[in-house]
């Protein structure tokens, strides 16, 4: 059928399936907003910052598994949404995003509200298009949603100058896609995963590495399996939280830079990892000549460039991990699970030694607990999505998790502002489940106008907003290695959070209590519209432990022991 | 170690699109390798176009950078050469004073000749291994070249 560019993007949009788009409209993007007003097939939200846009189709996607949406404007529209799309690259996010841009007759005149958009997000996305021509829509569009879902997930960005949208042109989306040159290799190679499997049953102290590749291959109950039929301990990444619940025996903990002790130790200790879509980042490994210094390593991922870029892998495995673990499943007999318990026993007594905890020693409330203590009333019925900081590490040691895609997180890129946008995005994709983001003072003020948004499209999310009046992570830096100059990190000055949540519609409550504390979360449960809980805590507390960045994971800051009262 | 700064030549095949060429400059500063010279040009017959990137840097380095150009969604297919024929041309321009035909003669032994002569200037070419032509450049330093441009290697496999 003959139709414009602007009902094109309509049109693939329902094609694909898509039932929500979070946006914001402006000048070179209107004629699409246009038939977005004409249609009833899916939702728009429109968020009040393009950047919230953005997080709030990862959180989406997260949550749903299904590929993201966000729709802007050019120049500042995209811009503004530019940290959303690297946030998304880094943490492999499937999104399309697609952008507005000044007429094709403008492009490289300095028109008004233009920018070179496509050679700003060249290096934060999986790939981009800048559209000339409406014919060519409906197959970069059909591309566009392929490309960022398939292999190594990641954002598409799709800019389309005003005439393209205007442009009348042929639409048939039925076409066949012909991507000579993007073939994901998503079989593992079977000699090299036998080869794998024998070198597993050999070990004496191995370790499962799992990272958040198995999240978005939604393969963790067959990476349960795997373990459980091995017997094999493991540990999980910040991005693999609830790939094993947390109540599971093999699950040691976090690895990493606020890893537990007894992570770090194993992992130290091993003679092979068996990394599982993990890519062995700098806050994981520590010292790189020193991680897993006597082991020998699998690396499986659908990535090639992932494997031997940090660390070299022995068994290198190219493919979706949920293949390849289905492979492994296949020979596991080849394992004795009885012999691994020497090796449990070490990591237990690793576990007793230094266990992941916090001392309960001041008046304020200790971060921790209230973290503690969602987990005890809300558990497997919450999805967890954060910030940036302090509060994030304490979630990821803390919060029970039961099961992947409950745990919504800017982890590679470190995005203060995502966790509001995206646990609105979570609700929507997931609204039987609470919807709660673990934030700090500092990070809530980064997105906070999207309280507008939560209002008034009615997304119940429940902010705990856990204030220790400071920039908790750059002030602990400060006070460790900085000789406690505490610089531009005081936030003593701060709004009312209360009447801040109230003047968009919300609801804010500020606790001091912990009777206060579960008071007010029953309360905002049971109200379901958007709230504050603001709690005023600890203001000095570190996040322990702590592998200072360059140091070795075995070298670890500790939690000063205390005697029990 | 020697092995760091080996210089390695790649061939990229790509889709011959806008933009393509950035993506392939844009991984290469973004990620801190080197380019020592690049010449690209269409594939005859084809909607491709082929890419001659003259690097440096250890094994590993150019396996990460061999593997992040495959991962572009428009790169086809990525050689890391180890035996190939590599040819570059070099331009070089003197003043008529200068003696044509020392030069001539020293071109020649590199598969050159002069090219053009004006009034004031003449031009000579040559086109041969990069070591060869970089021997040759130096040598014809003493002739006063006002000008010089390199075209950067091509190169196939044997």
């Amino acid at each position: 059928m003959q139709i414009s560019g602007a009902q094109m993007v309509i049109e693939a949009l329902i094609a694909e399936g898509v039932d929500t788009v979070f946006g914001y409209p402006g000048g070179a993007i209107m004629n699409v907003y246009d038939e977005i007003y004409k249609q009833n097939s899916f939702h728009h939200i429109l968020t009040r910052h393009e950047q919230a846009a953005v997080h709030a189709a990862e959180g989406y996607s997260k949550a749903s598994g299904k590929v993201g949406v966000a729709l802007i404007t050019s120049g500042p529209g995209f811009t503004n949404a530019v940290t959303g799309l690297a946030d998304a690259y880094m943490d492999s996010i499937p999104l399309v995003v697609i952008s507005g841009q000044v007429p094709m007759s403008l492009i490289g005149t300095d028109a008004f509200q233009e920018i070179d958009a496509v050679g700003i997000s060249r290096s934060c996305t999986k790939h981009n298009y800048l559209v000339t021509d409406a014919s060519d829509l409906p197959r970069i569009l059909k591309e566009a949603f392929y490309i960022a879902a398939s292999g190594r997930p990641g954002p598409v960005h799709v800019d389309i100058p005003k005439d393209v949208t205007a442009q009348i042109a042929e639409f048939d989306y039925s076409i066949e896609l012909n991507l000579e040159t993007y073939k994901p290799h998503v079989k593992g190679n079977p000699r090299q995963i036998k080869k794998a499997m024998e070198a597993i049953a050999k070990a004496k102290r191995p370790i499962f590495y799992l990272g958040g590749g198995i999240v978005n291959s939604n393969a963790a109950y067959e990476v349960r399996d795997l373990v459980h039929a091995t017997g094999i301990p493991a540990v999980e990444t910040f991005m693999a939280r609830g790939v094993l619940s947390h109540d599971d025996d093999l699950l040691i903990s976090m690895l990493g830079m606020h890893g537990s002790y007894a992570a770090n130790m194993a992992m130290s200790e091993t003679d092979l990892v068996i990394g599982l879509g993990a890519r062995f980042d700098d806050r994981v490994t520590g010292k790189l000549s020193e991680f897993a210094k006597n082991a020998g390593v699998i690396h499986v991922d659908i990535d090639p460039a992932s494997i031997s870029k940090l660390v070299k892998a022995d068994f290198p495995i190219v493919g979706d991990v949920k293949n390849v673990v289905k492979e492994m499943l296949e020979s596991v007999s080849l394992i004795n699970p009885t012999k691994y318990e020497a090796w449990r026993e070490t990591i237990r007594n690793f576990e007793e030694l230094h266990p992941l905890t916090y001392h309960e020693d001041s008046d304020r409330l200790k971060p921790q607990w209230v973290i503690q203590r969602v987990g005890e009333l809300l558990g497997d019925g919450a999805n967890i999505s954060t910030d940036v900081g302090q509060h994030q590490m304490w979630t990821a040691q803390f919060y029970p998790f039961t099961r992947p895609r409950q745990w919504i997180s800017s982890g590679g890129l470190g995005t203060m502002g995502f966790g509001f946008p995206a646990a609105m995005g979570v609700k929507v994709a997931s609204p039987d489940k609470i919807s709660i983001n673990f934030t700090g003072d500092g990070s809530i003020l980064m997105n906070c106008q999207e309280l507008m948004t939560a209002v008034e499209k009615k997304i119940p999310v429940i902010n705990i907003i856990l204030n220790n009046n400071y920039l908790g992570m750059v002030r602990q830096w400060q006070t460790l290695f900085y000789n406690k100059r505490h610089s531009q990190t005081d936030l003593s000055v701060q709004p009312d959070f209360v009447k801040l949540a109230e003047a968009f519609g919300g609801i804010g409550y500020r606790v001091h209590t912990k009777e206060e504390f579960d008071a007010a979360l029953r309360d905002a449960v049971e109200k379901n519209i958007v709230t504050f809980i603001e709690v005023i805590v600890e203001r000095l507390e570190n996040v322990m432990p702590m592998v200072p960045a360059g140091g070795s994971l075995f070298n670890m800051m500790l939690l000063e022991k205390k005697e029990k009262k | 170690m020697q092995d760091e700064s080996a210089r390695r030549v790649i061939s990229v095949i790509v889709v011959n699109e806008a933009s393509v060429l950035s993506r392939i400059t844009d991984l290469f500063s973004g990620r801190g390798y080197n380019i020592t010279s690049l010449t690209v040009a269409p594939i005859p017959d084809s909607r491709y176009s082929r890419l001659t990137i003259v690097t440096s840097g250890s094994i590993r380095v150019i396996e990460q950078i061999t593997k992040q150009l495959h991962k572009l969604i428009p790169v086809l297919k990525v050689y890391e050469h180890a035996d190939l024929v590599e040819k570059e041309m070099a331009l070089m321009k003197f003043p008529i004073s200068e003696n044509i035909t020392d030069i001539a003669t020293l071109c020649a032994a590199y598969n050159g000749k002069i090219v053009n002569v004006g009034d004031n200037v003449f031009i000579a070419m040559v086109a041969d291994e990069p070591k060869r032509v970089e021997n040759l450049l130096k040598i014809i330093s003493k002739y006063n070249p006002k000008e010089i441009v390199r075209s950067g290697a091509v190169a196939l496999e044997r």
